[in-house]
C-alpha cells in the first residue's frame, strides 16, 4: 500500500515534575528529532503528565542480554552485607 | 517477517537446539507460572508470540477505525462543550492505537505491515465498529457501553503476561474512565430532556446493547484461542464470565438513567447471585464479522483513503529530514538525548 519504510523509532523519557528524573513512557516513530518531541507532546503528556521531554533513537539505546542475566548480575547476589538490614544492632540504639 | 528467519535458523542444528529450545520453554513457563511478566528481548514460544501479534494488533486496529463512528459527530456536537469533549476523546483513541502499535513492534512486527494487514482485510478489528451512528446519543451510546465493556475487558489485561502490552493497557485504562464517564453523562443529559431527547437516548441504547455484549467475543465453549490465552495469562478470565459482569455492572446504570436495557429476559437470579441475561444472536455476530455488518466495507474504505492522502505528508516530512541528515543512525545524528524544558 504504501511505498515508503516506517519512520526511524524513537524511545521516549518524560519528567513528570521537576526534581523527579525522567521515566521511559514508551515509543514512536517520527522523522527526525524534533518531530519526535512533538509527536511525543501529544502522545504521553496529553493530560500535564510531563513538564520535559526526552527522545531517544532506539537504535542508539545498548541494552544488557536477557539471555546473560543471572551471570550479569550475579555479583551483587552474594553481598547482603551492601544492606544495611546485614547488621545487628542492640535495641534502643538511635540515630542508627 | 524477523521472527520467522529466527524459526527458521533453529532448526539446522538437532540434538543441542532442542535441548536449549526444551529450557528456554521451562524458563519462560516457569515465568508465567509465577507471575513474572516475559520482556521484548525474552525467549518466547513462537505460538505465544503469534497470538499477542494478532491479539494487538486487532486492539490497535480497533482504536483506529473506533474513531470514525464518533469523529462523525464532531462537527454536529450539541455545544461547543461536547464538541471539545469529543475530540478529546476522539483523540485518545488515536493515542491508544498508537500506544499498542508500539508494544506490538517490539514482538518484531513492523508498523508499516501493520497498517498493510488491516488495509488488506487480513487482520481484523472489532466488530462493534461496524455499527453506524445514527443519532447524536449514539455518541453517549458508545460511550456508556462501547466503552464500558472495552475497560471490562480491559482492566484485567493490566496484569497480562507480556509486560509492553500490560504497560500499554495501564495506560489506556486510566484514560478510559473518561470516555465512559462523559457517555453516561450525554446520555442522561437526553434522558432528563424533552420527551423527544429520552427516546432518542432509549433508541440508542436499544441499538447498541446486544452489539456490545457481543464485544466480549464468543460464548466460551466456542471462542477459538481462549483456552491457550488464558494458560498464557494473556487472559485472565473467560469472555462469558467478563459478559456476566459487564451486564452486572449495567442494569443498576440504566436504572439510574432512567432507561431501559432491550433484553426482557434480565433478572436477578439469587442463587447465582448474579443477573441472567437472554440469548446473544450469534449468527448477527458471525455476518458482521465475515464482512457483511452495516458499516463494514465504509470503514476500511475511508481508512484506506486517510492512509493513502496522507502518504505526502509522511514523504515530505522524510525529505526534510533526510536533507537535514537528523535521522538516526546516520553520520551526525544527535548522541545525546534531545531535551525539551518547560
Amino acid at each position: 500500500m504504501s511505498s515508503s519504510t516506517d519512520w526511524p523509532l524513537w524511545e521516549v523519557f518524560v519528567r513528570s515534575r521537576r526534581g523527579l528524573s525522567h521515566t521511559h513512557a514508551g515509543s514512536l516513530h517520527a522523522p527526525d528529532a524534533e518531530m519526535a518531541l512533538r509527536n511525543a507532546r501529544d502522545l504521553y503528556t496529553r493530560r500535564s503528565e510531563g513538564v520535559s521531554l526526552w527522545v531517544v533513537p532506539s537504535t542508539e539505546i545498548t541494552a544488557s542480554s536477557p539471555d546473560e542475566k543471572d551471570s550479569f548480575f550475579e555479583p551483587a547476589g552474594d553481598k547482603p552485607y551492601r544492606h544495611p538490614t546485614f547488621y545487628e544492632i542492640p535495641e534502643g540504639v538511635k540515630h542508627l | 517477517m524477523a521472527a520467522v528467519t529466527a524459526d527458521q535458523t533453529t532448526q539446522g542444528t538437532a540434538g543441542t537446539a532442542e535441548e536449549a529450545e526444551a529450557a528456554h520453554l521451562a524458563t519462560f513457563d516457569a515465568a508465567v507460572a509465577a507471575d513474572d511478566r516475559i520482556e521484548p528481548r525474552d525467549w518466547m514460544p513462537e505460538a505465544y508470540r503469534a497470538s499477542l501479534v494478532r491479539q494487538m494488533a486487532q486492539h490497535a486496529h480497533s482504536e483506529i477505525i473506533g474513531m470514525q463512528p464518533e469523529a462523525n459527530w464532531i462537527s454536529r456536537a450539541p455545544s461547543l462543550r461536547r464538541k471539545a469533549i469529543l475530540m478529546a476523546k476522539v483523540q485518545d483513541e488515536a493515542g491508544h492505537g498508537l500506544y499498542l502499535y508500539s508494544a506490538a513492534e517490539t514482538l518484531g512486527t513492523s508498523r508499516e505491515e501493520l497498517l498493510d494487514k488491516l488495509h488488506a482485510g487480513r487482520q481484523r478489528y472489532s466488530s462493534i465498529f461496524n455499527y453506524p451512528t445514527l443519532t447524536w446519543a449514539d455518541v453517549g451510546a458508545i460511550g456508556w457501553l462501547v466503552d464500558g465493556a472495552a475497560i471490562t475487558n480491559q482492566v484485567p489485561l493490566c496484569r497480562c503476561s507480556y509486560g509492553p502490552y500490560a504497560r500499554a493497557m495501564v495506560r489506556i485504562c486510566k484514560e478510559e474512565s473518561f470516555h465512559q464517564r462523559q457517555g453516561y453523562e450525554l446520555l442522561l443529559a437526553l434522558s432528563h430532556g424533552t420527551p423527544a431527547q429520552h427516546e432518542m437516548a432509549q433508541d440508542a441504547v436499544n441499538r447498541w446493547w446486544w452489539p456490545s455484549l457481543m464485544m466480549f467475543g464468543p460464548p466460551d465453549d466456542a471462542s477459538a484461542h481462549s483456552a491457550q490465552s488464558m494458560a498464557w495469562k494473556i487472559k485472565r478470565h473467560s469472555n462469558d464470565e467478563l459478559r456476566r459482569r459487564f451486564v452486572d455492572i449495567c442494569v443498576p446504570q440504566a436504572q439510574v438513567l432512567g432507561l431501559s436495557l432491550p433484553d426482557p429476559d434480565i433478572r436477578w437470579n439469587e442463587k447465582l447471585g448474579q443477573h441472567d441475561y437472554g440469548a446473544i444472536d450469534w449468527t448477527e455476530f458471525q455476518e458482521v464479522l465475515k464482512g457483511n455488518g452495516p458499516c463494514n466495507e465504509q470503514r476500511l474504505t475511508q481508512r484506506r483513503k486517510a492512509h493513502e492522502e496522507g502518504a505526502w505528508v509522511r514523504d515530505a516530512a522524510a525529505a526534510y529530514a533526510d536533507k537535514h541528515s537528523a535521522r538516526p543512525g546516520t553520520a551526525g545524528a544527535a548522541a545525546q538525548p534531545v531535551e525539551a524544558t518547560a
